[in-house]
């Protein structure tokens, strides 16, 4: 992307994501916010993942937990809609930190491997506590304030709270922390050698992109007007991750395609979820083919050294 | 500034490090030889908290170092270089040496304010005494061997240590880089004062810049001294001169 054309293009999606529910169908204005919402999960996915280097297997789990819980609040709890929609995303950030202190000390895969063994378990403490979170039943009908509730109000607010976030995520990665975190991604040993505590910076981040997932969760509870256990089963956390790699996790907005990509295949493709698997597994498979760095990475140009290092 | 007293470290058994000692004074250029497998990468990771040794001491500035964190040892005012040219090769010349200020000035929890030209001028000083201003936009992992080494020694310069330890720093470089990296390193002694320890099995690098050599065999301090003494020193003809035919 040429940096000169770059304000213009903000300007044009801008412009287009808001005349959107103004020009499309009902059903396509609903596809339209979840498509928003989950490029916002694949972006917080990728803060840890792209940017830190941290095997984040299991991220889907802090969606569900930012989903339910601002479900649970608002169901039950009788608190005013602003604090449930910050209740979910916080429970996310705190679920972040303990699987984090527990996952942290181990290396790589054996990160990612644990992180998804604890995350199953929270999936089926909530597949199996009927009394409490529906069961595999989930949640339905969960009253949503009136001025979201509406499809166009409901599109608006997750246009709206999807673009705060991932702003906030820009300006995450490009600012020190941002740099920090991806010294550690690229070479822990260095950045510890450096002065930069590895494992605290490893748990912010991962903090940040639990709320941020837990974010995306309660986008989803105003979208849907309901939770269900399968969005935080894992095999929606592996989906998510080849969003970010068909997109390209060390590009920011890559993620943001890749989301696109694969909610708009699985909505208009409508297979039935026996063949969806296969067509996922399939973009995978070519993805790590012919494009190891995604979609986005291949307009990535970095600049090569000169010809001559003389002294 | 630095005294290593009787330290152990061992893998399963095996003595890498077989009672080490040595002691560096500030503003010296003190060298470590021994042949390959000596224990000298051994030695510099019990330095720097990369490993923790099993026995002995190791007084910093007075104070017992053994054990503790790398990022620890950093902010004591430590800082190194690897055998293996080790740096942030995803990132730019400029961010590689960018983090490392930045980290220095503990501002690495800083989330909101953009980290672009932040200590800008820093980095371009630290860039330019090393000779790779003018890369400073270049992909690290894009630069020659030699230029990867010398980054590193810019990336660990930049925590502003009072002790600099270098891990064969010019292994694997053409002449012309070994030249300037030994140049570079008298510099930073000359003109900063900065105390120097590194350690090389090309010896006769070693006897151009140290003022003091110790001399590891087999993990275990054989001798200690001016470049003279050591070269007088019979256990080290025998032991590594002899054996490596130089000299
Ligand atoms: N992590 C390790 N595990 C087992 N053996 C090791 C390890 N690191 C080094 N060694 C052994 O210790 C000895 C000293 O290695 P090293 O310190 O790298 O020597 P030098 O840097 O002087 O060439 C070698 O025989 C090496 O094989
Ligand atoms: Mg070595």
């Amino acid at each position: 992307m040429r940096r000169s054309a770059a304000p213009l293009l903000l300007l044009l999606l801008t412009a287009t994501l808001l005349a959107l529910p103004q020009i499309l169908p009902r059903f396509h204005t609903y596809v339209a916010a979840i498509v928003l919402l989950t490029a916002l999960l694949a972006t917080s996915l990728n803060l840890a993942i792209g940017y830190t280097g941290l095997y984040q297997f299991g991220h889907a789990v802090f969606y569900g937990v930012g989903a339910y819980g601002t479900a649970l609040m608002l169901t039950r709890s009788g608190m005013p809609a602003p604090i449930a929609f910050l209740v979910g995303p916080l429970a996310a950030a705190a679920l972040s930190l303990v699987m984090g202190v527990i996952c942290i000390r181990l290396s790589k895969l054996y990160f990612g491997m644990l992180q998804i063994s604890l995350g199953s378990l929270v999936w089926a403490v909530v597949y199996r506590w009927y009394s409490f979170t529906g069961g595999d039943d989930g949640i339905h009908g969960i009253p949503i304030p009136d001025a979201i509730a509406s499809p166009k109000g409901s599109y608006y607010y997750t246009l709206i709270v999807t673009a705060l976030c991932v702003f906030a995520m820009y300006r995450i990665v490009r600012s020190p922390f941002g740099k920090a975190i991806q010294g550690i991604r690229d070479n822990p040993v260095r950045a510890a050698a450096i002065g930069v505590d590895v494992k605290l910076h490893q748990l912010a981040s991962l903090v940040i992109a639990g709320f941020f997932g837990g974010v995306a969760g309660s986008l989803f509870v105003v979208v849907e007007n309901s939770v269900f256990p399968d969005m935080m089963f894992w095999t929606f956390s592996l989906e998510v991750l080849i969003m970010c790699l068909l997109g390209g996790m060390y590009t920011f907005f890559g993620p943001f395609v890749g989301a696109s990509v694969i909610v708009l295949l699985r909505v208009f493709a409508s297979i039935h979820t026996r063949y969806w698997s296969l067509i996922l597994g399939t973009i995978l498979t070519l993805v790590i083919i012919f494009l190891p760095d995604g979609v986005l990475g291949m307009f990535v140009r970095r600049p090569r050294p000169k010809e001559s290092t003389g002294a | 500034m630095l005294r290593v007293e009787s330290v152990v470290k061992s893998f399963g058994g095996f003595k890498a490090v077989d009672g080490a000692n040595l002691h560096v004074n500030a503003g010296e250029i003190v060298a470590v030889i021994g042949p390959n497998g000596a224990g000298k990468t051994t030695l510099f990771h019990l330095l720097t908290g990369h490993l923790s040794p099993d026995s002995g001491r190791i007084l910093f500035k007075g104070k017992e170092i053994g054990g503790l964190s790398p990022h620890v040892v950093c902010r004591r005012g430590i800082t190194r270089s690897f055998q293996v040219a080790n740096i942030f090769p995803r990132l730019s010349v400029f961010e590689n040496v960018q983090i490392a200020v930045l980290s220095r000035e503990r501002k690495t929890f800083r989330i909101f304010s953009p980290a672009k030209g932040m200590a800008e001028e820093e980095v371009h000083r630290i860039l330019r005494s090393v000779g790779l201003f003018d890369q400073r936009d270049v992909g690290s992992d894009l630069l020659s061997h030699g230029d990867k080494k010398v980054l590193e020694i810019a990336v660990a310069l930049s925590g502003n240590p009072e002790l600099l330890i270098l891990d064969e720093p010019t292994a694997g470089m053409a002449p012309e880089e070994t030249e300037r990296c030994i140049r570079l390193i008298r510099k930073l002694s000359g003109e900063s004062g900065l105390t120097i320890l590194f350690c090389e099995h090309d010896i006769s690098l070693v006897f151009e810049i140290a003022n003091r050599i110790m001399v590891m065999v087999r993990g275990a301090t054989v001798a200690q001294g001016s470049g003279e003494e050591v070269r007088r020193n019979s256990e080290v003809r025998s032991a590594y001169l002899g054996e490596s035919g130089e000299c």
